[in-house]
């Protein structure tokens, strides 16, 4: 084990236990992993930006704003235990002309705080970045109350905020570079920050505008966030059997790539969306929303039922709901008829 | 003659801030007419703070409402908006007669203040126990930015039922936040009764003070004693987080409607009306109650 990997088994909620039960990301370098980015990529920001602010509740260790902290100590804060005062907070410092990103479990700003996102960051229109990170159900067997299966539906209803998924290390670096002059408010949507690597460099990206992966004539999969790999790696399984998948990253969950959507309606002949959300609300009902307006065409939501999760390793909670590779190979095998 | 200089340079007496409390409660008796509706009695409370804080405290100008230096003034009990829309009118933020259409269809004048539509306003509220949060990140900011302005928040009695309050509050000594000054119109009544038999918040000064804040109680009424506790407050971005508890009654200068439950939102019509505003003209009269009404 190299020193940076062993750096990175050695944080809250990152330990290596945790890791022999995720997605499996051996061999891959601390520098590419979206856990170990985010403070240094604000850090960075913040070098070139006096108006960029962190902030977290109590989880700077799970976050790693830590590396933040210590390079900008007079522009970090912890709020501690108090996640409703530090996304108030950060409005109003965002008024005062800052611009704050603002850290802590998906479920604990998307969820606890949806009336402080709404009221006090969106309807304000003010540049506060909440950074929900742990999302989906990657918080395992620490079980529901950690989990974040809500909240795409929750956030993409809130008029005028932009709601974005991150993919991996990255894509995470080009989405908070492009956060610090971006209109409004935003919420940025992470994984447990260890998620699996699909860009090789920081790609160029806009928000709102889908990037198409893989070509394919088939079936379209629109994925999002870590299902973007298991997507990738099902095309490559399905291509084993003569079947050619396109792959699309909708990052960007609002505004929503329509076009991008429309694009895959006419040009192939399924669409399989993935995301570890519940299939109420998300992308998958953001995407139903514009096919409907479209010729008919097979096509399927895949997510988390509408059900709580199960207690279980991430691992074993993405293989029991087909959101690893293999279960989305299957989920559009089924799709096409051929499961 | 009250012996203050005004550091923007307005001059005032008493009966200056006395007659603009009483163009506070007018406007609000009108403007609820327009409404049909309208939150009374929880802005009579406040009626001799917003006059002495926007006549004779606060560090602004109209003609420049984004000024980077500006103090900060929210209305974290955003439901008194139709008191503070006169004042800024008043002030020259915008033209006054905007108010005769107040709540209209396409009106930038709703019950709670939207800082989008409104020049002067410093931040949307409406949803209780936001408003500190909100004053705590603004006063906050200036520290990077090397600024020295001010951030008055007021509040409820009613609104410290609310937890982020004490969230805001704790952070708020934690971080030695002095250019933070919350003002509680402790006016004693929420909807549902008083707050003591609905949900008790006193002692409100020692509750703050066990928070970290400095604290000054006052009769929120007293226009001089508003004055010396704007006066005390010190200089300077760190220390102590300020507050000024404001002993008020709810619904102050129409005797009926003081300390009475029936007149949190209301509408006066014909009669009522009209003696309502020959009340309030007549300035503040002896309290006509100190125990709560049905």
């Amino acid at each position: 084990m190299s020193n940076e990997e062993g750096a990175a088994l050695s944080g809250l909620f990152t330990g290596v236990s945790d890791l022999q039960e995720s997605r499996s990301v051996k061999g891959t370098p601390a520098s590419r992993l979206p856990a170990f980015v985010l403070g240094e990529e604000l850090g960075d920001m913040a070098d070139r930006d006096p108006r960029v602010i962190v902030m977290t509740a109590d989880l700077a260790s799970a976050n790693r704003t830590t590396e933040f902290r210590d390079r900008h100590p007079d522009r970090f804060f912890d709020f501690g235990i108090a996640e409703k005062n530090m996304i108030t907070t950060a409005a109003g410092m965002a008024s005062a002309g800052l611009v704050p990103y603002a850290a802590t479990f998906a479920a604990f700003c998307a969820i606890l705080c949806a009336e402080q996102i709404r009221t006090d960051c969106a309807y304000t229109d003010l540049p506060v970045r909440v950074l929900g990170h742990h999302s989906g159900m990657s918080m395992g067997f620490y079980g529901t109350s950690h989990h974040a299966l809500e909240d795409l539906a929750m956030m993409r209803t809130i008029a005028g905020l932009t709601v974005v998924c991150t993919t991996d290390a990255n894509h995470l670096r080009a989405v908070l570079r492009a956060s610090l002059d971006h209109p409004g408010a935003m919420y940025i949507r992470m994984g447990r920050g260890r998620d699996p690597e699909v860009y090789g460099a920081v790609p160029e990206i806009a928000f709102g505008r889908a990037i198409r992966l893989r070509e394919g004539a088939d079936l379209t999969i629109i994925a999002t966030g870590a299902q973007v790999r298991a997507a990738l790696d099902a095309a490559e399984s399905l291509a084993g059997q003569g079947i050619q998948a396109r792959v699309v990253d909708m990052f960007t969950i609002k505004p929503l790539d329509e076009a991008e959507i429309r694009a895959a309606a006419a040009e192939t002949g399924a669409i399989l969306t993935v995301e570890e959300h519940n299939i109420i609300g998300g992308l998958g009902s953001a995407v139903a929303e514009v096919l409907v307006e479209c010729e008919r065409l097979p096509f399927r939501r895949h997510g988390m039922p509408d059900e709580y999760a199960l207690i279980g390793p991430p691992a074993g909670l993405y293989a029991h709901y087909r959101l690893d590779a293999p279960g989305v190979t299957a989920v559009a095998l089924e799709l096409l008829g051929r499961g | 003659m009250v012996e203050r200089s005004a550091a923007h340079g307005r001059n005032f007496t008493r009966e200056f801030l006395e007659e603009r409390a009483r163009f506070v409660r007018l406007e609000t008796v009108r403007l609820t007419k327009i409404a049909g509706a309208g939150h009374y009695s929880s802005t009579f409370s406040a009626a001799e703070l917003l006059a002495c804080l926007y006549y004779g405290q606060l560090r602004i100008n109209p003609a420049q409402p984004d000024w980077p230096d500006r103090d900060r003034f929210v209305l974290s009990k955003g439901h008194i908006a139709i008191g503070l829309y006169p004042i800024l009118a008043d002030l020259g933020y915008f033209d006054p007669k905007l108010l005769d259409d107040y709540t209209r269809l396409g009106s930038p004048f709703g019950d709670h203040p939207d800082m989008k539509k409104i020049p002067g306003c410093d931040f949307s509220s409406g949803s209780l126990g936001h408003g500190l949060s909100v004053c705590l990140g603004m006063a906050l900011a200036a520290r990077p930015q090397k600024r020295d302005y001010r951030v008055y928040c007021m509040l409820g009695d009613g609104e410290l039922n609310e937890g982020q309050v004490w969230e805001a509050a704790m952070a708020a000594s934690h971080y030695g936040v002095q250019n933070l000054v919350a003002i509680v119109d402790a006016n004693r009544l929420q909807i549902d009764g008083a707050t003591a038999d609905i949900m008790g918040v006193e002692p409100i000064d020692e509750r703050f003070a066990s928070f970290g804040w400095e604290v000054r109680r006052i009769d929120g009424h007293d226009i001089d004693a508003v004055l010396a506790a704007f006066d005390a407050l010190p200089q300077g971005t760190t220390g102590k987080p300020q507050v000024i508890v404001a002993d008020t009654i709810k619904g102050r200068g129409v005797q009926m409607m003081e300390l009475s439950l029936n007149w949190h939102v209301g509408n006066l019509v014909g009669r009522d009306y009209d003696a309502v505003i020959e009340e309030i003209k007549a300035g503040l009269q002896p309290v006509a109650a100190t125990e709560v009404r049905p």
